[in-house]
């Protein structure tokens, strides 16, 4: 039981897959301009993570090891699609804004980290755990990274008004920044560098 | 100078380790070393005896930047009157125009400094090491590269932004690969584009008797000269940020740290030499009214010449090795002529090619040193072979 609970605590922080490993950051960079698809993105990797972990986990003895790769490739393409198409019957217009990024799951190294390094040696139920442990720790940095740029670079959460209208009056502005790609790298930044100092074990030498 | 040594004295020990001020001993260091030479020495390792330290090198540059200051202050308030309709000619209300630009540059420079050096304090004190001088530099150099009107509270995040993101991670000063003012400068044109290019930002408070552009923004828009003529643009009576207008005031600076060998000449000739080679290139294919201005007149607009003597020549960020500097320089002016030209979305292209050679800086050292090294070891294996 605690194990399993450390699978799912562990990429939250120590071994999370965008600040500590590091994988995934062209989807948090482009889809983290508002909370809404940020929100939808971080949902959709986990649910393809865990899935896909679940069935690769399953065929995990059956899998030619010459093969892995393509094999592993079209189960995850396969999960891709069908969260694809539930976004596109769903929620239509954040699947719009989404465009490529969703299709551009099926290339996220956090689903191929996962599926390489854990689902191919542990069990169903475990590596289930697993992949949403990494979803959630994908989601937590996206969502984090969702609700600053949003907030700042619009003014708004979730599309609603949130700095009254009162301080853009008195000469409150915007952050034009804040919804370009380059400010996203440099929050995953400030966030690594927070993370890092306070966990030092982290560091490099 | 002896009494300001007696009041420091007295003071020292309670800022020293124990004292009941030593929270804020970084700041006493920084007074104290500002005032008076350090009685500490470097101990190890070789090193050169001169009285000129970091703190000194960077005060050279700070005293450069005064006439282009001055004139900046004095160009605000003529450019003010000039456009309500009260001013006719360079001299008329001279003080009254110098006093209405040193109000509104004042603020400026208030914010950079508090701002900068608060966040520079707080850094040196967690990490226990001195307040760095090279924020004076930096901290007068970022009002001088904004338009007079800037709202002052995002002047205050830009600097933030600039020393934390651009120097602190990284180190603090002498590690930044960016410079730091130019850092403060993209922040502001990209975070607030409205506060920092268009017509309505380059005169305070600006009347409707004249156009607010600049020459960079009109032929930007197609002129086919610049409104202003070419001594109006050399003395720098034309719209602008506060301190890059006047070719006159940044060439005695520019004078004062040659003639001091603290900016380099080799990077400086380099950036001329480039930016007019690019601009003949363009006066020979000659498609557009930009194109066919005249190259010389590339260096009377924008920024080109402040970021030429004050920016490009920053020692931290710039190219280290002496051909390499020449590398580094003349790409500077190519693409600082370049992106004003063809890129239509950018105006000034003198921080944008500045901040991409800061990147490049190090890899064209590199380079440099990797080149150096095979011809040395081919002499060398020419010369054993030969024994």
């Amino acid at each position: 039981m605690a194990n399993n609970l450390k699978l799912i605590k562990n990429p939250l922080s120590k071994d999370n897959p965008i600040t500590v490993q590091v994988l995934g950051i062209c989807s948090a960079l482009a889809v983290t301009a508002q909370l809404k698809p940020a929100v939808v993105m971080a949902l959709s990797v986990t649910v393809v993570v865990a899935l896909s972990n679940v069935v690769v986990s399953l065929l995990r003895n059956t899998i030619p090891p010459r093969i892995r790769i393509i094999v592993q490739l079209v189960i995850v393409s396969m999960m891709v699609i069908l969260v694809d198409q539930v976004l596109k019957a769903f929620v239509y217009e954040v699947s719009k804004q989404l465009s490529v990024f969703v299709g551009l799951i099926i290339t996220n190294c956090i689903v191929m980290g996962r599926l390489e390094a854990f689902a191919m040696s542990h069990k169903p139920g475990v590596s289930f755990l697993d992949g949403i442990g990494n979803g959630l720790g994908y989601a937590f940095i996206l969502i984090t990274m969702g609700f600053v740029r949003e907030l700042f670079g619009s003014g708004t959460l979730w599309g609603f008004q949130v700095i009254p209208q009162a301080l853009y009056n008195i000469g409150y502005e915007n952050n034009g920044l804040m919804i370009m790609p380059p400010m996203a790298l440099i929050i995953v930044g400030i966030i690594i560098w927070v993370h890092r100092s306070r966990n030092k074990d982290l560091c490099e030498k | 100078m002896k009494w300001i040594k007696n009041i420091l004295d007295n003071m020292r020990p309670s800022f020293e380790e124990g004292g009941k001020l030593y929270a804020f001993h970084s700041l006493f260091d920084a007074m104290d070393t500002f005032f008076l030479t350090p009685e500490t020495t470097t101990t190890s390792g070789c090193h050169i005896r001169d009285a000129v330290d970091n703190k000194r090198t960077m005060f050279t540059v700070v005293i450069a930047l005064i006439p282009a200051l001055l004139f900046g202050m004095y160009n605000i308030g003529y450019q003010h009157y000039l456009s309500i309709g009260e001013v006719h000619s360079y001299c008329e209300n001279f003080w009254g125009n110098f006093w209405y630009g040193f109000l509104q540059v004042l603020p400026m420079i208030l914010v950079s400094y508090i701002v900068g050096l608060g966040i520079e304090c707080i850094f040196a004190q967690v990490r226990k090491h001195e307040v760095s001088e090279g924020y004076f530099v930096t901290g007068m150099l970022i009002p001088l590269i904004c338009p007079p009107d800037v709202p002052l509270w995002q002047l205050a995040i830009a600097v933030a932004f600039a020393v934390i993101i651009g120097k602190e991670v990284f180190g603090g000063t002498g590690y930044n690969f960016l410079n730091p003012a130019l850092v403060a400068r993209a922040f502001l044109f990209f975070s607030y584009p409205s506060k920092m290019s268009g017509d309505s930002v380059w005169i305070a408070e600006q009347g409707d008797a004249i156009s607010g552009a600049t020459p960079l923004g009109e032929m930007l828009a197609g002129a086919s000269a610049p409104h202003a003529s070419m001594l109006d643009m050399f003395l720098g009576f034309v719209p602008g940020s506060v301190g890059e207008t006047s070719v006159v005031a940044i060439l005695l600076g520019a004078i004062l740290l040659l003639v001091t060998g603290v900016a380099s000449w080799r990077i400086m000739l380099s950036v001329f030499a480039g930016g007019a080679a690019m601009g003949v290139v363009f006066n020979l294919i000659g498609a557009t009214p930009y194109m066919q201005m005249p190259f010389y007149e590339h260096f009377l607009i924008g920024g080109f010449m402040f970021g030429a003597v004050f920016m490009a020549t920053d020692p931290v960020t710039a190219a280290q090795t002496n051909i390499g500097k020449y590398i580094y320089g003349a790409l500077i002016g190519i693409m600082a002529v370049l992106i004003r030209v063809v890129n239509p979305a950018y105006p000034e292209g003198m921080m944008l090619s500045i901040l991409l050679l800061n990147v490049f800086a190090p890899l064209i050292d590199y380079y440099v040193v990797e080149a150096n090294i095979k011809r040395r070891t081919k002499r060398a294996k020419v010369l054993t072979k030969n024994n």
